[in-house]
């Protein structure tokens, strides 16, 4: 064949029936929502929903005691007429309780049983100044309140570090060799990871990743191969020792008709226990499915037309080519706008 | 450079940017020697098209010199004299090796947002919103063609610009309009909407074997023109568009409908963008008319076929009468790649001189002034625009 020819874009005939009558899908991508059932959840995250639960449970008990019975407490730890605050704090505990128990913004709602705990320290202190108080049973509750107050400490600083888990995939139309060999070239990682800044092959398992977020935020650690199936799959994760727990895996399957393959990603970002205000959460910006969904598209635009298309640098009737508020993935932003 | 901007709703201007220059390897400069405004600009130009930014240049049915290509840019070379194609489209996935180029899989960098309106992406388009891309259009002096090898198109000295600048979009569009009739000799296609692409439709219908082909809008001038096409006609103000079309096929119906209207059909149907402006617009989603008439009109077991833009949803489809009349409904963005080459085999072989439909000729400084008399229709059809005089 003459050169020419192969470089020649082949025109497909003009009438319809040159298109197959119902297009499969190709190159879609769908974000796969992760649903217990599909992954049985870390002990990490089965205890913090344990423990948001029955703190949640706790709350409605006791509010709901504060509420009905107010003068029997008040009578109780000697300070009368104080019962419309007692009714208050128990609307406090209700809206906690049902808040936590609503499974939305669970490290919010724990720590603000945090804050409630203080508030109820306070005035369980002022109390004993009361004249009629009951000091030692005014002592006792406090010594109880002080308790679970260390449990919601430890719930709230647990919940405020869940990992970061997300499953995505696309379909490329290469063969799952080829796919395969970009990927297994981690040091190819970079081109289509937005926040991968280096990966260095250091042996046959292992690399050491250099990996930034917004914010200035740079981590570094070193990781190994846990599992490598050539032109099947890929796993790796963090080493001990890592600032980030990190784990991650990309299975390579042929598709269906020799369509391409299928390239299915999963990463987890999981702060060490026990390290308190880590930026993980923010690592992949505010959406990391979508931050994990526009990287195999770039890692698709690669293999496809050994590029990645851009906006950058166009003219555009104001003072920037691309625009702040849609062009975040040309942009290099990590922020999308909600729809 | 010279382009024109969108600023906003009806809101125009043609302003001094910098010229473009090659960001990716595939891309070619091409320096615009004739450029329209489309009737789908005309949603841009109204507002109804989300993901618009002030300053966007606009502009997709353009063509011109290519002075600078990337490096890897194989088919073109500077001097060559090419149409652009409206999709952007890189050629090398699957839906591009299909020959459904408007469905590229690479070429929209803001694919999430259309993903998120539509559940799949389209390809990138020529200023069109950042939905399709945010890329600068062609309105303007120079424009930058990505994946150039598969978006131009070299045409021969022989023939003017404005012989082969609408092989860009609507010829194509108004010809898979009437190709997606699947028209049998002796078919009867009715046409809803007579602007460019409707006329399109109208010839194409004819050359692919239709025996009538029926115009039907309320503008005269393109009622006119749809006539000097061959076309019959309908004036959807004088006359019941249904009653009309029994009447005129013995009650059996035209064989296949075309809605060259869309989503503007004097109502936006962007329902549920917003969700405010979901409700604000549910008080007038009684409005695809074009749709609506031509499923009820259409004959049993016939095809309706919708280059129309839509770009949202609609309300009260009449799921009935496609259902039980057997109606086969095809749509789609223009594969334009895929018919650019046969279509100007066409025009050199006489069977059509596509710059029939030129009513206006202005300068690109006058850009605002086209698209406000295209936006008012009356005698204003098709407007081109030249950026260096």
């Amino acid at each position: 064949m003459a050169p020419e020819q192969t470089l020649e874009y082949p025109t497909p005939p003009i009438r319809a029936e040159a298109v197959p009558p119902t297009l499969p899908r190709g190159g879609e991508m769908r974000e796969k929502e992760v649903q217990p059932e599909h992954r049985p959840a870390t002990p990490w995250e089965t205890d913090a929903h344990a423990a948001a639960t029955a703190l949640g449970l706790f709350s409605i008990g006791l509010g709901a005691a504060e509420i009905i019975f107010p003068r029997a407490i008040a009578g109780w730890l000697g300070i009368r007429r104080r019962q419309i605050l007692l009714r208050a704090l128990g609307a406090r505990e209700i809206a906690t309780g049902i808040g936590l128990l609503s499974g939305r913004g669970r490290a919010t709602w724990l720590w603000s049983r945090v804050l409630g705990d203080a508030i109820d320290l306070g005035l369980l202190a002022a109390a004993s100044q009361l004249r009629h108080a009951k000091s030692r049973r005014i002592a006792a509750v406090s010594a109880a309140v002080a308790a679970v107050t260390a449990g919601d400490v430890v719930a709230s600083i647990r919940a405020s570090h869940r990992a970061v888990h997300t499953r995505q995939s696309i379909t490329v139309n290469a063969s799952p060799e080829t796919a395969y060999q970009f990927w297994r070239c981690l040091q190819n990682l970079p081109r289509f990871m937005r926040h991968v800044e280096l990966v260095r092959p250091e042996g046959e398992r292992r690399s050491h990743w250099v990996v930034s977020g917004p914010g200035g935020l740079r981590l570094e650690w070193d990781a190994e191969l846990t599992d490598d199936q050539p032109n099947r799959l890929l796993a790796w994760r963090s080493l001990p020792g890592s600032p980030v727990r990190h784990v991650g895996s990309v299975e390579f399957e042929r598709a269906p008709g020799e369509r391409g393959t299928v390239v299915r990603a999963e990463v987890e970002y999981a702060p060490p226990a026990g390290r308190l205000g880590s930026k993980i959460a923010t690592l992949l910006g505010r959406d990391p499915s979508q931050e994990l969904r526009e990287d195999l598209r770039r890692f698709k635009q690669l293999l496809e037309t050994g590029e990645i298309i851009t906006t950058e640098g166009q003219p555009a009737g104001r003072s920037q080519g691309t625009s702040w508020r849609y062009d975040a993935t040309v942009r290099g932003e990590r922020e999308y706008v909600r729809f | 450079m010279k382009a024109a901007c969108w600023y906003g709703k009806q809101k125009i201007d043609v302003v001094n940017v910098a010229e473009p220059r090659l960001l990716n390897r595939h891309d070619a400069i091409v320096r615009i020697t004739t450029t329209a405004i489309c009737g789908s600009d005309l949603h841009l130009y109204n507002g109804v098209v989300p993901t618009m930014e002030r300053g966007d240049i606009l502009g997709h049915e353009f063509m011109g010199e290519v002075i600078h290509v990337g490096s890897d840019v194989r088919r073109v070379k500077s001097g060559d004299r090419v149409v652009v194609a409206f999709p952007i489209s890189c050629g090398q996935c699957f839906s591009c090796q299909h020959g459904a180029f408007s469905h590229c899989e690479n070429s929209n960098p803001n694919a999430w947002i259309a993903e998120k309106m539509l559940g799949h992406s389209p390809a990138g388009i020529f200023g069109y919103s950042h939905m399709t891309g945010g890329f600068a259009g062609g309105q303007a002096q120079y424009v930058r063609v990505p994946f150039a090898d598969v978006g131009t198109m070299k045409v021969p000295e022989t023939l003017e610009d404005e012989q082969v600048l609408f092989l860009s979009d609507i010829f194509p569009t108004g010809y898979m309009a009437a190709e997606n009739c699947n028209i049998q000799n002796g078919d009867t296609v009715a046409v809803w909407g007579c602007g460019p692409v409707g006329q399109f439709a109208i010839r194409s219908a004819f050359m692919l074997g239709a025996e009538r082909v029926i115009g039907i809008d309320s503008v005269p001038a393109r009622l006119k023109m749809a006539r000097d096409g061959r076309a019959e006609t309908i004036n959807f103000q004088e006359s019941d568009v249904y009653d009309a079309l029994m009447d005129m096929t013995g009650g059996r119906g035209p064989d296949s409908c075309i809605d060259a209207v869309g989503m503007e059909a004097h109502a936006p149907a962007m329902i549920g963008w917003y969700d405010r402006v979901k409700q604000l617009l549910m008080m007038e989603t009684d409005r695809p008319f074009a749709l609506r008439q031509a499923i009820m009109a259409c004959r049993n077991g016939g095809t309706v076929s919708v280059p129309g833009v839509y770009a949202g949803w609609i309300d009260k489809f009449p799921a009935g009468a496609m259902m039980n009349k057997a109606i086969t409904i095809k749509t789609g963005q223009t594969h334009a790649q895929r018919y650019m080459r046969p279509l100007l085999e066409r025009i050199q072989s006489g069977q059509i001189d596509p710059s029939f439909v030129i009513t206006h000729r202005l300068r690109l400084d006058d850009a605002p002034r086209g698209y406000d008399m295209f936006n008012h229709r009356d005698g204003c059809i098709k407007v081109v625009m030249k950026p260096w005089s």
